[in-house]
Parts: structure tokens; sequence; C-alpha cells
């Protein structure tokens, strides 16, 4: 492939570069999350890593795709940006199944009075946090788009 | 299985999660659009029951702590996503769907506990 004009761009989630780039920005989330969770310890049923990894995620992934918003087709390297960092780094720092699986466990151990609270903490602060992280890059991306130079790259408005 | 080896193969494990879920999502999105995110649920509640399989495997039948590790602290870990689902439920919240949102968070978690659950059961009865 040279990346001259190709006449039936592929879609995104068919691009072996595009699938190496969220591999590779999942790698790295898998391994902030692992570190978290050996850093870490269990403190009364609560798996305190998985929570913060979640919540944190569920921040960075409001501000960052808010951020990137702009007018108009997405640019190349903006979607590079969404799939490396979003898509690959973020969805791989965040877990559903461990919190599935801990819950699952809470219950199973007869606790189920913490199963429900860490469930119902993880979901409120997830929210809590994606909704002020999205307010944060709306901040950003108006700064940008009232001071900024307008030189997003009209070329890469291949879709998502 | 330890060390340095340990976190690149949990690493590369996740990756290939990450890169899956990619796949996924897109084909699934490619056929049906949808207001409600049922990619992002499908891979949610698919990778809560393989936990629960590979989970299973660890605890009742002494399957080595490895399989936790590479395939769900590793691949099930990437392949699933808590930020993407955080941010379609605020995104339903926005355009009016707080329903839509409230069954999103809230149904993506029961089915996400008891596909685990249901993963769990399958390798205590075999």
């Amino acid at each position: 492939m040279t990346g001259d004009a190709v006449p039936h761009p592929r879609p995104a989630h068919l691009d072996p570069a595009l699938i190496g780039l969220v591999l590779a920005g999942g790698a790295v989330g898998t391994a902030g999350r692992y570190g978290l969770s050996l850093a870490i310890p269990v403190v009364g049923g609560w798996h305190v890593a998985t929570l913060v990894a979640n919540v944190v995620g569920a921040f960075a992934l409001g501000f960052l795709l808010e951020a990137l918003l702009r007018p108009g087709a997405e640019s190349r390297r903006t979607r590079r940006l969404r799939l490396g960092l979003g898509t690959g780094l973020l969805g791989g720092f965040t877990t559903f199944s461990s919190l599935a699986f801990e819950i699952e466990r809470l219950f199973a151990d007869g606790d189920p009075g913490t199963a429900l609270a860490y469930a119902a903490a993880t979901l409120v602060l997830g929210v809590a946090a994606c909704v002020a992280g999205i307010v944060l890059g709306a901040r950003v991306s108006a700064m940008r788009t009232d001071t900024g130079p307008g030189s997003a790259d009209p070329s890469g408005g291949a879709a998502r | 299985m330890t060390g340095v080896l340990g976190f690149v193969l949990v690493m590369v494990c996740g990756g290939l999660g990450a890169a899956a879920r990619f796949v996924v999502d897109g084909a699934v999105r490619a056929r049906r659009r949808t207001a409600f995110p049922w990619a992002t649920v499908s891979i949610n509640v698919a990778g809560s029951f393989l936990i629960g399989v590979v989970m299973g495997a660890v605890l009742f039948h002494d399957a080595a702590e490895t399989w936790h590790l590479l395939v769900a602290t590793g691949f099930c870990g990437g392949f699933t996503t808590f930020s993407t689902a955080m941010v379609e439920t605020v995104r339903l919240v926005r355009s009016d769907r707080a329903g839509l949102a409230a069954l999103n968070a809230l149904g993506t978690t029961v089915a996400a506990v008891a596909a685990c659950a249901a993963g769990l059961g399958l390798t205590a009865v075999l």
C-alpha cells in the first residue's frame, strides 16, 4: 500500500494499521490496570484498584472524546488519537469483566451488601467522572476552536 | 509466571483483547445503527461470560494461575471496557434518552454479572 488515493477506503476496524494502533494502546492500558492491581490491595471486599482504574478511565475518555470533537469530518490525526488513546489505551485500562467477576464473587461469598455498594459506587462515580471529563474537555475544545489555527487536516475526512 | 515476562504477556493479551473489541465493535456497528449501544453491551457481556469460564477453571479445576493472568486480567480486561460504557451512557442522557441510559448502565452491569455467574456455573458442573 502506497497511501495514494485508495478508491475504496476500507472501514477503520478492518485497517491493519489502525487495529495495530488499538492493540498497542490496549497493551499500555492493560499494563496500567495490572500495575494498579498489584499496587493497591483489596480492602474489605472492595476492589479499589479496579474502581480507581474504571473511574479514572471514564473521566479521561469523556475528556478525550470531547476535547477532540470538532465540527465537520474527523481528521486522520484526530482519528489516530481517538483510536490509540481512547479505544486502545483507555478501553484497555478500564474493565467490565473484572468488575462483573468481583461483584459475582461478593454475592457468592454471601456479602450482597458489599456487592451492591461496590457496583453502585462504581456506576455513580463512573458517570460523575465521565460528565466531569466531558465538561473539562468541552472547555479545552472551545478554547482551541476560538484561538486555534484552524489547521485541522481536511484531507482525512474518511469516516470513523 | 511472574516478573517481566509475565507482565509483558499480560500486556500482549490485553492488546489483543482491545484489538478484538475494535474489530467486533466495528462489525456490529456496520450492521445495525441504533441509539442503544448494542455493540459495547454485547462485548462487555461476552467478556464477562469468558472471565467466568476462565476463573471457574482456575477455582474449580485447579487450572494454572497463568490462565487468570493471561485470559482474565489480560484478554478479558482489554476486550471489555467500562470507560466506553460510561461515555455511551452519558451520550444517551444528553440526547434525552434517560431511560435508555439507565437501562444501559444498570442493564449491562446486571447482564455482565449474570453472564459471569453463568460461566462460573458452567465450569462448576463440568
